[in-house]
């Protein structure tokens, strides 16, 4: 602008000008400073904006402008120096400030611009991110969808419902069109459309398993993507749909039990498949996504892995199924046998007594028959009859002694005998049969043999007898020796047996020996068993059941022994050996006391535990010394008081004196009876008393009293009376 | 020897005998011989030491109860009877039984005389009874230091 103070422009025509320039320099002005006030306003309304040291100058730049028009203003006019003055400064001013703002620009627009640039990365980056998050989340809810399938899938045992199940949430989770599953048929020839998702399929479509497509499928665990066209995935009506969606296939191995082996993962060795074929809506341009393809792989394994746990619970199931209905049968089957077995014990037992009754009849009518006068034909008869019956009594004995012996029923019955008298007595009864077949019997007794033994006296004899009357029937010739001894261990035995005498015991061998037919060494083992002979038939006229040595055996075993036989082969004769348990006896005469307590006769008195309550010391120890020597262990009281407290379940026999006039005494029965509550725990209560009425024995019986004895007691008395006791349980005849 | 042993012996067994006959002794007395054996050797010698005792306490007893001036408790002598009586019972003393059954009855009728005139026979009675068993018991011991056996006899 030029300003010139000499001259003065008075150009009336110049004034319309002069207005106009007048007018913009003000509104100029006006526009100059209101510009830095909006800068500061918006800026100060802003939080962030880090150029504050350009808005300042680029405010002051503004102001100075607008200053400067302003001044301009005045100088349109003539104006003083002062006007001039402010004029240049404010130039002046506004020179240096717009320089300043123009080189700071210079740093700051481009500074600007990359701010600018960065925001549209920025953005760019935040629309990826949401994108990428999308797919992630899609992913998620696919990986929760495939958990849930494989708890839906493993969550039933049931075939049925595993494979259903399977293609519902596949075709739920995927929008499927259509899945569908092919089993392989039972030839392994075709696969067999079993079960689809949608549609309703014709029965028995099959396809041969050798296609192409499917081996293709089968050779890899990956889902391969198909062909629509392809005869598996043609299960739409093909209704003229533009464009068939994609289809892919994935195998599903059919594991069978017998892949889980311990340790060894199950190898897919078992080329048995089932094609799971996937399709996916038409018309709809979708594509299979990798992470779907993955989604039905795991689907395929679960589906695999469920099949066989529904497969092997089939197969317990199968199995408990079978044991149980074995079970039934066994318990079925035991029961039989255990009703049979019943059956022919109660047979037996009633057969025998039935039998026996007229047996004897016969036997003892024969006998007296034979005592009168007879013909020598009428004695034969009776002979012949008294023999065969006597046989037939023999039979019916073992029979039944052995079924007893087999029940293990049968108990032996220990006594006391005298061992040499019973050899004599064998040999007497075989004596005769044997001077008729000239066969001459030698008894060899050892010198140490004891003379009076414990042991079943009559079956011993029975065993002598069978094994002498074998020898003497299997012998045509030769001598027969019977040898008893004690036997030490350095005896011969068979191996797995082995002698141990110990105190009170022994063990007594005997041999026999004859000289007759001899036994096949082969036929030895048999010789035991029952009914079962070894003779020819020649021999067989001889009678016997081929119960006896059956019996024999068992009865040696009964007393703890052995029992075999050694033969050098047919016709070189044979030797019986068999040793038995026995008990020592000191006893001098027959069946008499046994004079050493420490060794009694009757086991069940040995250490019976008995107590006695009497007032009077005297019958007190009277009483104790009879049971004493009779071989129980006696406690003795005086008093009611101290009888409870000392009495326990150990005693089994009380014996009180009731001789007391009055009832108090019964009292400690009653007392006794609260105390053992039991009743096989309560000892066996007997009254002790003078006078046995039947008063006195009703009193007894109605205080609980199991008997009651007349004092003073003798020893057989006593011995009876417990024997009976312990037997029964209860006593009120032995008075 | 033998010959001493064998005359012993017979010398018991008479003895023996003619207590049985005598009525000192009763089947119950054989009984008690039966218990005697190895284990309890002097079984028969300890019971009858006892019962010779409890005769002198119970016949303390009786005395005692039958001498107080004034009212006799009649049921405390016969307590005593009756102990007696099982007593002499169990050992077979055959005469003191009866005497106590004897005794129990006068008791019962509470007859005084009749009490006193029994304790005296008791009493008597037993010391004779005492007196024979101890010959008895000399003769066996003769018999084992002559060497001998003490013969069993049967008194039937």
């Amino acid at each position: 602008m030029e300003v010139c103070n000499c001259i003065e422009p008075q150009w009336p025509a110049d004034e319309l000008l002069m207005k106009y320039q007048y007018i913009s320099d003000f509104f100029i002005a006006v526009a100059y400073f209101s510009i830095p006030l909006e800068l500061i306003y918006f800026v100060k309304k802003s939080a962030v904006f880090p150029y504050r040291w350009v808005l300042v100058q680029f405010g002051a730049f503004i102001v100075l402008c607008g200053a400067t028009h302003l001044i301009n203003l005045w100088t349109f006019t003539t104006h003083s120096r002062t006007v001039a003055l402010v004029m240049t400064t404010a130039k002046v001013l506004t020179a240096v400030v717009s320089c300043a703002t123009a080189l700071m620009l210079v740093h700051i627009i481009p500074d600007l611009l990359s701010v600018k640039t960065r925001e549209l990365f920025l953005k760019n980056k935040a629309a990826e991110l949401d994108r990428e998050m999308g797919l992630i989340r899609t992913q998620e809810e696919t990986g929760r969808h495939v958990r849930m399938l494989t708890h839906e899938i493993r969550s039933t045992l049931d075939r049925h419902t595993i494979l259903k199940t399977t293609l519902v949430e596949l075709g739920r989770t995927l929008a499927l069109e259509e899945c569908a599953l092919w089993m392989p048929t039972r030839t392994g020839l075709e696969l067999q459309l079993s079960y689809t998702l949608r549609q309703q399929h014709p029965v028995e479509y099959t396809v041969p398993i050798q296609l192409p497509v499917i081996n293709q499928v089968f050779g890899t665990s990956r889902a391969v993507k198909i062909s629509p066209n392809s005869p598996v995935a043609r299960l739409r009506p093909v209704s003229g749909k533009y464009l068939l969606g994609e289809v892919v296939a994935v195998r599903v191995p059919l594991l069978h039990l017998s892949n889980f082996q311990i340790n060894d993962w199950p190898e897919l060795s078992t080329k048995r498949y089932a094609l799971m074929v996937l399709m996916l809506p038409s018309d709809s341009a979708r594509q299979w996504h990798v992470h779907e393809l993955e989604l039905v792989e795991v689907v395929a394994d679960q589906v695999a892995v469920a099949l066989s746990h529904a497969a092997i619970l089939e197969e317990s199931m199968r199995a408990r199924d079978l044991l149980m209905e074995q079970n039934v049968a066994l318990d079925i089957a035991r029961r039989e046998a255990e009703t049979a077995i019943r059956a022919r014990n109660d047979f037996l037992a009633v057969m025998n007594h039935e039998m026996r009754t007229p047996m004897h009849a016969i036997i003892a009518l024969s006998s007296l028959l034979q005592e009168t006068e007879l013909t020598p034909e009428q004695r034969l008869m009776v002979e012949t009859v008294l023999k065969s019956s006597s046989l037939l009594a023999t039979l019916m004995n073992d029979v039944l002694d052995l079924s007893r012996l087999e029940d293990g029923s049968l108990q032996l019955e220990l006594g006391t005998f005298n061992l040499h008298t019973l050899f004599r007595e064998v040999l007497n009864l075989i004596k005769p049969i044997a001077v008729v077949k000239k066969l001459p019997i030698t008894l060899n007794l050892a010198p140490d043999l004891p003379e009076f033994v414990v042991g079943d006296e009559k079956r011993l004899m029975q065993i002598i007898l069978n094994i002498v009357g074998n020898a003497v029937k299997f012998s045509k010739q030769g001598s027969i020796t019977v040898t008893a001894l004690v036997t030490k261990s350095d005896n011969r035995a068979p191996p797995d047996f082995f002698v141990v005498p110990t105190g009170s015991h022994f063990y007594l061998r005997v041999k026999v020996k004859d000289l007759g037919a001899g036994i096949n060494p082969q036929d030895i083992p048999k010789l035991f068993t029952k009914f079962a002979q070894t003779q020819s038939l020649a021999t067989r006229s001889s009678g016997g059941s081929g119960l006896g040595l059956a019996i024999s055996k068992r009865f040696v075993n009964l007393m703890e022994g052995n029992i075999w036989i050694e033969s050098d082969g047919v016709g070189k004769g044979c030797t019986a050996i068999f040793d038995v348990k026995l008990g020592i006896s000191n006893e001098s005469k027959q069946s008499g006391i046994p004079k050493v307590p420490a060794n009694p006769q009757h086991a069940n008195f040995a250490g019976l535990k008995v107590l006695v309550m009497d007032e009077n010391g005297v019958s007190r120890m009277v009483t104790k010394g009879l049971l004493v020597h009779l071989g129980c262990e006696v406690t003795t009281v005086s008093s009611s008081e101290e009888c409870l407290r000392v009495v326990s379940h150990e005693h089994k026999v009380v014996f009180m004196d009731v001789c007391m006039p009055g009832v108090e005494n019964y009292q400690i029965a009653i007392r006794i009876h609260e105390k053992f509550t039991k009743r096989h725990q309560r000892p066996l209560l007997v009254a002790l008393t003078g006078n046995t009425d039947k008063s006195t024995k009703e009193k007894c019986m109605s205080f609980g009293l199991d008997g009651v004895l007349l004092k003073p007691v003798s020893l057989d008395n006593m011995r009876n009376v417990l024997s009976d006791l312990l037997e029964h349980r209860v006593l009120y005849e032995a008075m | 020897m033998d010959a001493l042993v064998a005359q012993l012996q017979m010398q018991y067994r008479n003895y023996t005998v003619s207590l049985y006959q005598q009525g000192f002794l009763d089947d119950q007395f054989t009984e008690l011989k039966k218990l005697q054996d190895d284990a309890s050797p002097d079984f028969v010698a300890e019971v009858l030491s006892l019962f010779f005792e409890d005769c002198v306490k119970l016949i303390g007893n009786m005395a005692r109860a039958l001498d107080q001036t004034g009212t006799v408790d009649f049921s405390q002598v016969g307590a005593s009877v009756h102990q007696l009586k099982g007593s002499s019972s169990s050992v077979g003393a055959k005469r003191v039984k009866g005497l106590c059954i004897t005794f129990k009855e006068y008791c019962e009728a509470n007859n005084y005389e009749g009490c006193v005139r029994c304790l005296q026979q008791v009493d008597i009675e037993f010391k004779a009874l005492q007196t024979k068993l101890q010959d008895m018991f000399n003769l066996e011991k003769q018999i084992i230091q002559a060497g001998g056996k003490v013969p069993q006899v049967d008194i039937n």
